[in-house]
């Protein structure tokens, strides 16, 4: 696999900066205008959200609830209020349609740190890499879902540096960045992706959540793909484009349908010849009609 | 089993697959045991630390708070605080401390409805119902009500004054002619606010708010208390009560729990064998003996 220095220049040159960087530059809008969403109120006094991600409160009428925290909770033997109930069914229902690991890419806090990572990782051009699975991150929320109810606590959020860094930045962080700055370096010396990709159990409840969500990344005119590699470069989970845009002549359609696919879009920011969209799930059905429009994506906030 | 995500899935034989099956299952079950060990040892509560009120008690609070922050949001008095990784409090979770920031009590317990998963218990509507802690005066030989001095600040800053800490009147020996104003809190009116510990005038406070399970002994469950089985039940409960006979000389009573030795009025002029005021002998003189 030819490693490139620049990922997207390519796509930079003919596409022109903002065209290649649309969808990072919505996704850190979304990531940023959530966490100052939550900061409005304890800085400048204006409670248009209450909360941080585990639960919160908007303009004191919608719930939100992360489905992860309060199954944790369910498993340690609690009976959530009725508000909490309400506020998970809507954050279900938004990740079934928009993708479950939307979550990760479009609003996790921490992403800003492996995503930073990574770029270092490519920067200083360390290749080195331990091989952990990517299945571990489903052992791992295995064991988030079963220590609740061994230990009757919420054990996993003692240390989960998800709700923690956006807990920490709204609430106060206390030693928490110590463990920020540990994603960060296991991600540049042990693991490609190591935090995101292979370990994060949250990520994988939102990839089991997103499994068979409505809006998929596809790669519409994958016959326009002239092998660049640069797709592959920047996908956090390079491992599921592979089918949508090389299985045309094995029959698979041209949708990634992989839950761990986070719709982050950036494969469709750097790709010169514009080879993948935003579309449905259903696209697969019909691959010769492919031409579906493009769906306005909305963002998960 | 792509396992690696490196395209390798395809020729994985039977001993690989073992292999990273058991690799991942070893990694990932030592960091669940360790986090279940730490987790053990993370969760003991400082006993400065406060939960909020109608917090359920605290083990199973560890697994219904979800550590929103919404009931330190919605404390008018900004006196909750969410613990910090690093801090003695389980990270996320709320906590007041007593002597910086005590719960003020408000009627409307604003904290409790704000609260998505009953880890503070939305039954409690009454704030005097509420038990976060206990008051307890810890040092009495600092608390300067024991020296003698008046203060009552805690006794006058009690929210539920005179039932959750009454003054007790005792004689102060050291001056002969004063009392003592001795504060005493009782645990069926106190709720553990904290106003008391955050007013106390000492550089440390002598009066502070324990956990309950700290600050209160507990009898054995065996334990009957003999007079108050008696009042319940109205009378002795294993034998009947017999009057005690007293051998004493004609004209001569005692009442055990009352005034002692009664020496009846009719006998007045008569010559008695005892008598209870000493001049009586003294004024009598030695001759006629």
């Amino acid at each position: 696999m030819a490693r490139k220095p620049r990922p997207g220049l390519e796509a930079t040159q003919t596409k022109g900066f903002l065209r290649a960087h649309k969808w990072l530059i919505l996704r850190r809008l979304s990531q940023f205008g959530i966490l100052g969403l939550f900061l409005l109120g304890p800085l400048a006094g204006i409670w248009i959200v209450k909360g941080n991600l585990a639960y919160s409160e908007t303009l004191e009428v919608l719930p939100l609830t992360d489905p992860h925290v309060l199954l944790q909770a369910v498993m340690a033997g609690v009976v959530p209020h009725q508000d909490a109930l309400i506020g998970v069914a809507i954050v279900v229902v938004i990740y079934m349609v928009l993708g479950g690991r939307v979550f990760c890419s479009w609003v996790c806090p921490v992403n800003l740190v492996t995503d930073l990572a990574c770029c270092t990782r490519r920067m200083l051009d360390i290749r080195s890499s331990t091989q952990i699975s990517r299945n571990s991150r489903y052992w791992m929320l295995g064991i988030t879902l079963v220590l609740p109810l061994v230990t009757g606590s919420i054990v996993w959020e003692l240390v989960n540096p998800v709700s923690m860094m956006f807990r920490g930045i709204v609430f106060g962080l206390g030693m928490a960045w110590l463990i920020l700055v540990g994603i960060f370096l296991f991600d540049i010396f042990v693991s490609k992706e190591g935090w995101c990709g292979r370990v994060c159990p949250v990520g994988a409840f939102y990839s089991l959540l997103g499994s068979k969500s409505l809006v998929r990344v596809v790669a519409e005119d994958r016959d326009k793909c002239d092998d660049c590699m640069d797709c592959f470069e920047v996908c956090p989970e390079e491992q599921v484009i592979r089918p949508a845009l090389k299985g045309a002549d094995k029959g698979i359609g041209p949708v990634i349908l992989s839950g761990n696919c986070t719709n982050c879009g950036r494969c469709i920011d750097v790709c010169a010849e514009d080879v993948f969209h935003f579309g449905s799930r259903f696209a697969n059905e019909k691959p010769i009609a492919a031409k579906t429009e493009e769906r306005p994506f909305v963002d998960a906030a | 089993m792509a396992g690696s995500g490196k395209g390798k899935g395809r020729g994985v034989n039977r001993r690989q697959f073992m292999g990273n099956l058991l690799r991942t299952a070893c990694g990932v079950g030592l960091m669940g045991m360790g986090l279940g060990m730490y987790s053990r040892q993370a969760s003991s509560l400082p006993a400065m630390a406060i939960r909020p009120p109608g917090a359920i008690p605290e083990d199973e609070f560890l697994g219904a708070c979800i550590r929103c922050g919404l009931c330190v949001r919605d404390c008018p008095y900004d006196i909750l605080m969410l613990g910090q990784l690093g801090d003695e409090v389980v990270a996320g979770t709320p906590y007041f401390t007593a002597r910086t920031g005590p719960c003020e009590m408000c009627e409307d317990i604003p904290c409790i409805p704000a609260c998505p998963t009953n880890a503070l218990d939305h039954d409690l509507t009454d704030i005097n119902e509420s038990r976060m802690g206990l008051a307890v005066v810890v040092d009495q030989e600092t608390c300067i009500a024991f020296l003698g001095l008046r203060c009552e600040v805690c006794f006058n800053v009690c929210p539920i004054r005179g039932e959750a800490i009454s003054l007790d009147y005792q004689h102060n020996t050291r001056s002969g002619k004063h009392a003592l104003f001795i504060p005493i809190v009782h645990s069926d009116a106190c709720t553990g606010c904290g106003l008391c510990e955050k007013a106390c005038i000492l550089e440390e406070a002598a009066i502070k708010i324990f956990p309950t399970h700290l600050a209160k002994g507990e009898l054995g469950k065996h334990y009957r208390i003999g007079w108050r089985e008696k009042e319940k039940r109205g009378r002795a409960l294993v034998t009947p009560d017999q009057e005690h006979q007293y051998n004493l000389p004609e004209g001569v009573r005692y009442d055990l729990q009352g005034k002692g030795l009664i020496i009846e009025s009719e006998n007045k002029g008569e010559e008695l064998p005892v008598t209870s005021n000493p001049l009586d002998t003294l004024n009598r003189g030695f001759g006629e003996q």
